[in-house]
């Protein structure tokens, strides 16, 4: 909303202020002002009133006329003219030799032949109005040679308040309110409006109205008659152009100017079909046509203003075309009214239509002021048209009233929530310049919220304590950190193994990290041949390709995998992120979080990158929790899943998560040669799966012994096979075994393994090693397992 | 006698002729070993008298010991100088070639993230963790954003099939977090003092400036004497060591439903310091998060009596943040998924 100083200087008298200064400090206070600030007439000098005293054809031009224009200087002054709305005794706006429009000197110019000593401006050209159709057309009575500014407020400080930031002030949608925040940051009075006293007319007739309907909560109108003008004062025009709204015409203007002013958006009815104003909502929908010629689809939600049964306003949005004002018209009815707010949310949320009217009673106007926008109007059109007449008395339906709020509290509760020392006497100069009534009595507040604050603003002792320190200035404030008592933190279990999970991934494994959205790719899923899985939707995705909610982080990465796959020949990344598994018997998304792991290479292949990824992982448990991984052949559940290399992650029994070599279709589709192993892990099962502490064993002081043997392994055998022929057969002296090396032909798959024994308490004898060893080999035999060169 | 100054003679001429370690063992056998020539003499001693024993014993051993000398000098030298030829042997290496960097990276908002944590957590905070989907009543309800508010209108949200929605705030969290330590303030007088980081949804097109998922870290502080004087604190506290200067901040107005009074929160330019220039459009200031003191009916809501406590809250854009910190012009390269883009944020504590 475009807000003009001259404007709100007529009800707050700002002499000697800095005006800049004014308005950085609103926007401190009270709204958020746009960064630029207008200063309307500023590039504009040297413009005066002329009259035109001949008017000739140019002999060689259709469109330049010869003038002699009188400036008020005594002499007569030539000027070529190319307006088409010249006429002798016309009186314009004239730039003097010397005079500045913008960048532009004006000079003696010549122009087809003849000297130009000025210039006639349209009103284009001085930047008061968007009309550039012909030259401006004075019709006030004023000398020659006055400088137009001295009979215009061309000059004026325009700035723009971000709307969003006015969200909660109904107030502050007209010049009025922001006047009285002008005069509170200001320490000066707000002045009263001038108003025509109403009371005159009580003795008209009344006009039939009648609510019908409890979303309207008040309903005034007058009818007037004999208006004569039709274009509006000068500086009237300039306000609304300043402000950002086109002039109409006199009574169109006029009320928007009232909105402007007052915040009380008006419309004006030709009396002629308005005979018996009825406000309902009707029961079936129906097309109407609004005043813009669009017709509307309207439903039985909204609520109209109608002739008895016809409509002719959609109420609080917009007139219809019908009851318009029209040339013919004689009498008109002035409507000015409080509606639901939420009801004209809706409706115009369902229109699709939002205009200033309906912008505005969505904030929750205050219907007090309903009549006093009636009398600000009238006087208003009297003073610019004083042949009007009142032909019926004020007609006013007021069925809702908000409650007057009264909130009590005392100074110790600003001092709380302050956190700094305000005196009582600024607390109450402030309140009471805001409109606020205040009693206190022996640091006791009582406090009477005025009407205009009390449709939803202030409610609460909270909100009061906005008003006080918003002007007193929070740069004012001393600042101070608490004195709140110190305990010890907790850490969230899960936060903490992510933090560390990142860690050894980033820097033990040079893995990135990547963000990817929470819904499934359809399209790059796609083209990976990897169908979406049924999963929840969302019910109003604007874009189909992210409708449906990711049940796994796999075919995300798979998808990312892709687009880098040129990035480097060898990669990894991962993402610590969250799933919806479907929902539960609540209709609750039964949402995890997941540790996804993606590598891709093309310089490894599959089974070192499968084991590089096994160890991984195995790494981390150990690291985080001293848990040992243990894995176990998976089932492939999804279409990118490799059959056979497939696992599940395990701690002890618990399944914390699956890991994978992709499946070859999808394989290739991301990269003919690379190798790709993925795993995901979820971060609560992972947490929530047992801890192991830290057992410390002492080093042996006796000499450990090893003993190696290499064994041709038949297929089917797997290493967990072989460790369980030694499992039970080591005593306490079998600490540890390990493959040290491995041995792969066509045929044959063969493995040293290497056994360490050693006892902290004695020196071992080969016997005793012997004695095991034998009885491990005895069971290795028995699954059929060869011992090499033994 | 003879002998002895042959020998002598013969020895100092071979070492003098042996260039390796492997010759001048063989000479140390030949001389001095078992079968070697002193050796021989010392052997062949018995058939001697007394007295020429005793006289040539004496020779015989100090040749032995000149010999041994002789020897480990040769030996030292020549060590020294397969030292010397190692050294020589290897070719000083151009140290000046282009550097591996491969290496691992974090994601940009870990590293903000992080950093913010950190902070908090030094100052006493817990740091929460919450899902993404969540209700209608721990987005808006609890909140104080009853059905057809406005401020509904502000936040174009995703809502689920099922009639759940993707989290539009941080603040969904609020009401739970209140809930969680609620019991702990009341009974035990422990501040409420929880972070919040993660990640939330606003269903809108995308663009340079626009993203539909983007991250926010919530703070919120009750115990009975929260105060705007100690947001303000805790605020520029919070954002000096985030960008690791004194940061100036300023409070103006702002409206949301959940706090009362609440404010817009700028921060001094971090390019121009205030100044004014085309990163803070001429202002010299940064819009940087919404506060606020926490709106008595949220504390109600989570089981707080707002007679008795006070809080503040507040809603750091995270996103934003690593933006500002790290000069991404591109909200959407955050989750480009881009390699090129992402790897270049190595750790940044």
């Amino acid at each position: 909303m475009f807000l003009s100083m001259n404007w709100i200087q007529d009800f707050v008298d700002l002499s000697g202020l800095d005006k800049l200064e004014l308005i950085h400090k609103f926007s401190l206070s009270t709204a958020e002002v746009e960064n630029e600030i207008f200063h309307k007439g500023s590039d504009i000098s040297g413009i005066v009133v002329a009259e035109i005293k001949s008017v000739e054809e140019h002999p060689d031009s259709k469109k330049l006329h010869l003038l002699k224009v009188d400036a008020g200087n005594g002499e007569l002054t030539d000027v070529v003219c190319g307006a088409p709305n010249v006429r002798v005794g016309m009186k314009t706006a004239f730039a003097q030799l010397g005079a500045k429009i913008g960048d532009i000197t004006i000079a003696p110019r010549p122009l087809a032949g003849f000297t130009s000593n000025g210039m006639c401006c349209s009103e284009a050209e001085i930047g008061i109005s968007d009309d550039n159709s012909g030259i401006m057309d004075i019709t006030d009575d004023v000398a020659n040679g006055t400088d137009i500014k001295d009979i215009y407020e061309v000059d004026d400080i325009v700035f723009e308040v971000d709307n969003k930031s006015l969200t909660n002030r109904p107030d502050l949608w007209g010049h009025y309110g922001i006047a009285r925040e002008f005069a509170s940051l200001a320490g000066r009075e707000l002045k009263p409006l001038d108003v025509e006293d109403l009371k005159a007319y009580d003795e008209l007739k009344k006009i039939d109205m009648k609510i019908e309907d409890d979303l309207c909560q008040r309903y005034s109108c007058l009818q007037v008659e004999n208006i004569k003008r039709n274009i509006s004062p000068v500086n009237m025009r300039i306000r609304l152009y300043y402000c950002g709204m086109r002039g109409i015409n006199f009574l169109a203007d006029l009320t928007n100017y009232l909105m402007l002013e007052m915040g009380q958006p008006m419309h004006a009815f030709d009396s002629r079909k308005v005979e018996k104003i009825r406000i309902k909502r009707f029961d079936k929908p129906f097309v109407f046509r609004t005043l813009d010629g669009i017709d509307r689809n309207i439903d039985e939600n909204t609520l109209m203003i109608c002739n008895d049964n016809t409509p002719v306003a959609i109420a609080g949005i917009m007139g219809g075309l019908d009851s318009e004002i029209v040339d013919d018209t004689t009498t008109l009815t002035l409507e000015s009214a409080t509606f639901n707010a939420v009801s004209i949310r809706k409706s115009t949320v369902r229109l699709a239509h939002r205009t200033d009217a309906s912008m505005r009673y969505e904030k929750c106007l205050d219907p007090e002021m309903t009549d006093v926008a009636i009398a600000r109007f009238l006087y208003l059109l009297k003073k610019y048209d004083s042949d009007v007449k009142v032909v019926s008395s004020l007609t006013d339906e007021y069925a809702f009233h908000y409650d007057t709020v009264t909130l009590g509290f005392d100074k110790k509760f600003v001092d709380r929530y302050t956190g700094i020392e305000i005196d009582n006497d600024t607390i109450v100069k402030t309140l009471t310049s805001l409109g606020f009534k205040v009693t206190l009595d022996n640091n006791n507040f009582s406090v009477v919220v005025p009407s205009w604050r009390a449709t939803k603003d202030v409610t609460l002792k909270a909100d009061i304590i906005e008003e006080i320190t918003r002007i007193y200035g929070y740069d004012n404030f001393d600042i101070n950190t608490t004195r709140s008592p110190l305990y010890p933190v907790r850490v969230d279990a899960v936060k903490s193994n992510e933090d560390k999970i990142k860690d050894i991934l980033v820097k033990k494994y040079n893995l990135h990290e990547l963000h990817s959205y929470v819904w499934a790719y359809n399209d790059e899923l796609k083209a990976l041949n990897i169908p979406v899985e049924n999963n929840i939707k969302l019910a109003n995705a604007t874009n189909p390709n992210i409708e449906t909610i990711r049940n796994s982080i796999i075919p995300t990465q798979l998808c990312q995998v892709k687009t880098n796959a040129s990035y480097s020949p060898d990669f990894g990344i991962f993402e610590i992120g969250r799933v919806v598994n479907g929902i539960d018997k609540n209709n609750l998304c039964i949402e995890n979080k997941k540790l996804a792991v993606t590598l891709f290479s093309k310089t490894k292949d599959i089974k070192t990158l499968y084991f590089e990824l096994r160890d991984m992982l195995a790494v981390i448990t150990n690291d985080l929790k001293h848990e040992t991984l243990s894995f176990k052949k998976a089932e492939p559940a999804h279409s990118y899943e490799h059959p056979i290399n497939l696992n599940a992650i395990m701690i002890g029994e618990k399944e914390i998560g699956t890991m994978g070599i992709v499946h070859p279709v999808v394989g290739k589709k991301i990269d003919k040669k690379a190798s790709i192993v993925f795993a995901e892990i979820d971060m609560s099962e992972f947490t929530q799966a047992e801890n192991c502490a830290i057992v410390y064993e002492e080093p042996s002081k006796f000499p450990p012994m090893d003993y190696d043997i290499s064994l041709e392994i038949p297929s089917g055998v797997f290493y967990s096979d072989l460790a369980e022929c030694w499992k039970n057969e080591g005593s306490a002296i079998l600490k540890n075994t390990k493959i040290i090396d491995t041995y792969d032909t066509e045929t044959v798959h063969s493995l040293t393994v290497r056994f360490e024994f050693s006892s902290n308490s004695r020196t071992l004898s080969s016997n005793e090693v012997q004695e095991i060893m034998d009885k491990v080999i005895a069971n290795l035999e028995k699954l059929g397992v060869k011992l090499r060169n033994a | 006698m003879d002998k002895i100054a042959v020998l002598k003679e013969e020895i100092t001429k071979k070492l003098s002729e042996t260039a390796d370690l492997f010759d001048l063992d063989k000479i140390r056998v030949a001389y001095l070993g078992k079968k070697g020539s002193i050796t021989a003499l010392l052997k062949g001693m018995k058939d001697l008298s007394p007295e020429e024993r005793k006289s040539f014993g004496a020779e015989v051993n100090k040749l032995k010991t000149f010999a041994a000398e002789k020897i480990e000098e040769k030996i030292t030298e020549l060590k020294e100088k397969e030292v010397e030829r190692e050294i020589a042997s290897m070719p000083q290496f151009d140290i000046t070639t282009p550097v591996d960097l491969s290496r691992g990276s974090y994601h940009p908002i870990t590293l903000v993230q992080r950093q913010c944590e950190a902070i908090f957590k030094s100052m006493g905070f817990t740091v929460e963790d919450y899902q993404e989907v969540v209700t209608d009543y721990e987005c808006f309800e609890s909140l104080n954003i009853p059905k057809h508010h406005p401020a509904r209108d502000m936040q174009d949200t995703y809502y689920l099939e099922n009639g759940q929605l993707l989290k539009s705030q941080t603040s969904a969290a609020q009401n739970a977090i209140l809930k969680k330590y609620g019991k702990n303030l009341i009974e035990n007088g422990v501040p409420i003092k929880a972070i919040f980081p993660g990640r939330c949804f606003r269903n809108e097109a995308t663009d340079a400036c626009h993203e539909n998922t983007f991250f926010q870290m919530e703070g919120v502080m009750v115990d009975k004497d929260i105060s705007i004087s100690n947001l303000i604190f805790f605020m520029k506290t919070m954002l000096s060591e985030v960008f690791r200067k004194d940061i100036k901040v300023r409070l103006r107005p702002g409206f949301f439903p959940f706090v009362e009074p609440g404010f817009e929160l700028d921060i001094s330019c971090l390019i121009c310091g205030g100044d004014g220039c085309p990163s803070c459009k001429h202002s010299g200031w940064l819009e940087l998060c919404p506060c606020g003191m926490i709106h008595p009916n949220v504390l109600k809501e989570g089981g707080i009596d707002p007679e008795e406590y006070t809080g503040f809250a507040f809603g750091l854009g995270l996103t934003r943040l690593a933006m500002m910190k790290y000069g991404i012009k591109d909200i959407r390269d955050l989750n480009s998924g881009s390699l090129r883009a992402l790897s270049q944020f190595t750790d940044d504590e």
